[in-house]
Order: structure tokens, then sequence, then C-alpha cells
């Protein structure tokens, strides 16, 4: 069997090494692109990401990999985003003013709440290892990238802001953070985005990987 | 109480060799950095933790070697320190395969660098490193270049200024405690995590499984840094988390694949 071809989008942001040891570790082959035509061609794609929803924006848009994106995603290609490149997926920010997103899962980016559901102050960035719990829509992960995953399963987050997707059928899992639900991992269609780190959250986030490969 | 509480390995650098010191001092060689952090990553450590502790040009460039190593067969975060003096040590470092960079002595120098890397990177990547020396019972003062110079700043003011400027993580090392497995300076702990609303991994002292839980119930800490009980294999990461759990401390659930 040919080993997946995973082509991780290259727009100047992030640690995207991990990201590629991740994948190849799970038996990718990883290529890393800046280019749009590689990006719509791509047999799968990932979108990392650290830092600022606007210049995250500002720079694929530079790269022209907007509509390189948006065609991909229409074409049925698997999509994952990971972290910001999870929040870029929705339809616009509210990070620093509003910025438009990608607009393939319909939504919006908001701050994780600075207090907990019994009103404390609690801390952000929102930081560490978090269980993974399906979301309210959902009795299990079966078809899902979650399938080999068990519920309360502990990924690696960190992140201020979170990606809340306008139909709740499209999350899949969820984690709790002061008593309120964050989503961790939302879909549609074959596109996919995760809040936490799959390369950074072990064996936990390789079963995810994984999965992607094998989508 | 604190949810998610880490556990993380502190893996002090020297060269291309794992070290150990006392008070930050008298370092003695452990072994191969890649071996030990294999280790903890297998036992299920939360995050690792890697410093440079001569933090020399050479020395930095070795530590991107030895974090670009680990990223191949590692999968957790990882935060390198010593010798990071700019926005461009900072590039290499991350690139290397880093999640976030602490900063000391470059930080006190020049405390834009904690807001540069901050808007750079975001502040969840900026962990500002505190080496904090005891003056009076109640007071501390933030030393650099690895408990060597002194600075004449208060630690708590430090703290809370650093987190104005961008800092989204305190690494509180006590340098008295450092090394000596009595257990970490509570009362230090609790001076800045009273102070600041950020996250604080408490650092120096780790002598036995129970300390990371006084740590976090009565220091406030969000995580704790191992070294000597890790290297010298007096408890494993495992050994560790069990312990912490059944004092009904909030840390990941891990089972050892």
């Amino acid at each position: 069997m040919s080993k997946p071809r995973i082509t991780v989008i290259d727009y100047g942001l992030g640690n995207l090494l991990s990201v590629q040891r991740g994948l190849e570790h799970c038996g990718a082959e990883v290529l890393l692109t800046s280019d749009p035509e590689a990006v719509v061609s791509a047999e799968r794609a990932v979108l990392p990401g650290v830092g600022a929803f606007a210049s995250a924006m500002q720079s694929l848009t530079a790269y022209g990999l907007v509509p390189a994106l948006q065609a991909l995603a229409s074409k049925g290609t698997p999509l994952l985003g990971i972290c910001l490149g999870m929040q870029l997926l929705l339809d616009e920010s509210e990070e620093f003013g509003h910025t438009r997103g990608l607009g393939l899962i319909p939504g919006r980016v908001i701050p994780v709440p600075t207090k907990t559901a019994h009103g404390e102050t609690q801390k952000i960035p929102h930081i560490g290892w978090n269980g993974l719990v399906p979301a309210e829509s959902r009795r299990d992960w079966t078809d899902t990238l979650l399938q080999s995953n068990r519920q309360g399963e502990a990924a690696y987050f960190v992140h201020s802001f979170m990606a809340v997707p306008t139909d709740p059928q499209h999350r899949l899992a969820d984690c709790f953070y002061g008593g309120q639900r964050i989503p961790a991992l939302v879909n549609r269609d074959r596109i996919t985005g995760c809040q936490f780190h799959p390369e950074k959250s072990g064996e936990v986030g390789l079963k995810i990987l994984r999965a992607f490969c094998a989508d | 109480m604190q949810q998610n509480f880490r556990l993380i390995a502190r893996l002090d650098i020297k060269g291309p060799n794992l070290i150990k010191g006392i008070h930050l001092e008298g370092l003695r060689v452990i072994g191969s950095p890649a071996e030990h952090a294999l280790r903890y990553y297998e036992q299920g450590v939360d995050e690792l933790l890697y410093m440079d502790c001569v933090a020399s040009l050479y020395g930095r460039n070795h530590l991107a070697e030895i974090v670009r190593s680990a990223a191949e067969n590692i999968f957790v975060p990882m935060t390198v320190g010593g010798g990071i003096r700019s926005i461009n040590d900072a590039i290499q470092i991350l690139r290397a395969g880093a999640d976030k960079v602490a900063v000391n002595t470059a930080a006190v120098a020049n405390p834009q660098l904690i807001t540069d890397i901050a808007r750079r990177f975001g502040s969840q990547c900026m962990v500002l490193s505190i080496e904090a020396k005891q003056i009076t019972p109640q007071r501390w003062e933030v030393y650099t270049d690895n408990g060597r110079e002194r600075t004449g700043l208060d630690v708590v003011e430090w703290a809370k200024r650093g987190v104005l400027m961008g800092a989204g993580e305190i690494l509180l090392t006590s340098v008295d405690h450092e090394g000596t497995r009595k257990g970490f300076n509570i009362d230090l702990l609790r001076a800045v995590t009273a102070e600041v609303s950020v996250p604080v991994i408490a650092s120096g002292g780790m002598g036995h499984a129970e300390d990371c839980v006084a740590a976090a119930r009565d220091g406030g800490a969000d995580a704790v840094a191992m070294a000597d009980i890790l290297h010298y294999k007096r408890a494993t990461v495992g050994d560790i988390r069990a312990h912490a759990k059944a004092a009904l401390l909030g840390v990941r659930d891990y089972e050892q694949a």
C-alpha cells in the first residue's frame, strides 16, 4: 500500500515541524507548500496555525490560498485545521475587531469565557490537557476521526479564542473549562477542525492523525 | 482547585548533556537528553522543559539540535529556555519544534522582549522564567544567569510586570530549594500565584510525589517542573500521577499504551 500523501499548508505561521513529524510518525508522506495550485490538487490537506486570526487571514490572502482552500473544500478533499487553523475554517472572528474567515463551517470565533460557570475569574489562555467528551448533539464518535479515541481521553489545548459552529451538528467533541463547554473538534463533510494540538497530545492525538491519514 | 494540573519534566542541558545541579550549581552529568526525554514521554509526562544552563551561543545551537531530534518521536509540548536574547533566537527554537520559549536574563535586561515575543507568537508562547532567592521571610529577589547575578528586582513585582508586558506563563524556580529534594518553596509560590492571572509552574525542590500536591493545594501552582526525582529514577511520572490522582488533584488521565 502506498503512503498517504498529506499537504501541509505553509503560510509563514506556526510550528510546522511538529505537525509534519506527527503525520510522518503516522506513516504519511508530507509535502509542505504555500502554492495555491498544489493545495487545490492535494489528496489531503492540513491547515496548521498559531498566533492571531487577522494576521493569519492576511497571510493566507497574500499567498492566494483563500480561494485555493475554498476550492479544495468544495471538491470534498479531506481538510484538517489545527488550533488557529480550525478557527480559520469558520465565518468570522471577534479577535481584535471582526475579521472574516474561510467560511467553510458556519460559525463564529469568540473569546474563551473569562469567568467559570460559577462566576469566578479563570485563567486565559486555556492551556493544558483536557478531556474530550462527545458534543451535546452526539452520542459517540462512530465513523468519525475520533473513532479510536475513548471518551475522556485528554488532548493538549493552548488558546484564548474558541470556534463555535452555528449548527450544533457540526460539533463532534467538546472539553470542559471552568464548567463550560468549549468546542474541541468540529466537522462538516470532509472538513475537520481541532482546537487542541493532535501533534502535541501524545498517543491520543496520534490516533486522530492516523484516522485522518486513512480518511 | 486546579483542573488540568501539569506534570513537567525539566531537562537542564549543558552542551550535549543532560545535567543536574544543586541551587543551579555544582552541575553533574546525568546522561543523554534524548534517552531521558523519550523515557518521560513514554511514562506519560505532560510537557518537557529544556533549559540550557550555560546559555552560550554554542550551547543554544546544541539545544536547537536536541529539540529538533526530540520532535521526531516525542509528541507533547516542549518549552525551551536559556540564552534566548532576541526574536530571532525565539524563531530558531520554535522552528526546531519548541512550542514555547522561556526567557529570563534577556527579559530582565530588555523587558520589551517579552512584549515582542508575545505579539509575534502569542502570549501562550512566552514563558517568563524567574529565578528567585529569598532575602527575607516574605521577600524574594530576581536572579539571572542561573542564580549567579542579582538584579535588585522583587520577584512578585517582576512577575506582575512580566504578565502586563505579555508573559502567558511563569516558570518560578526557587534557587534556594533547587536540587535539595526538600519540597517546593510554598510561600514563594503563594506570593506569586496570588498576584498574577497566568499559569505558574513550580520549579525547584521536588523530592517526593506529595510535593506536587502541596505546590497545587497550598502554593496555587498550575504545574510542577520535575528533574532530580525523575533523572535519578526515584519515581516515574506514572507514580507521581497516581499519587496526585489519589490526592484528588486534577491531573490528566493517562493510560500507558
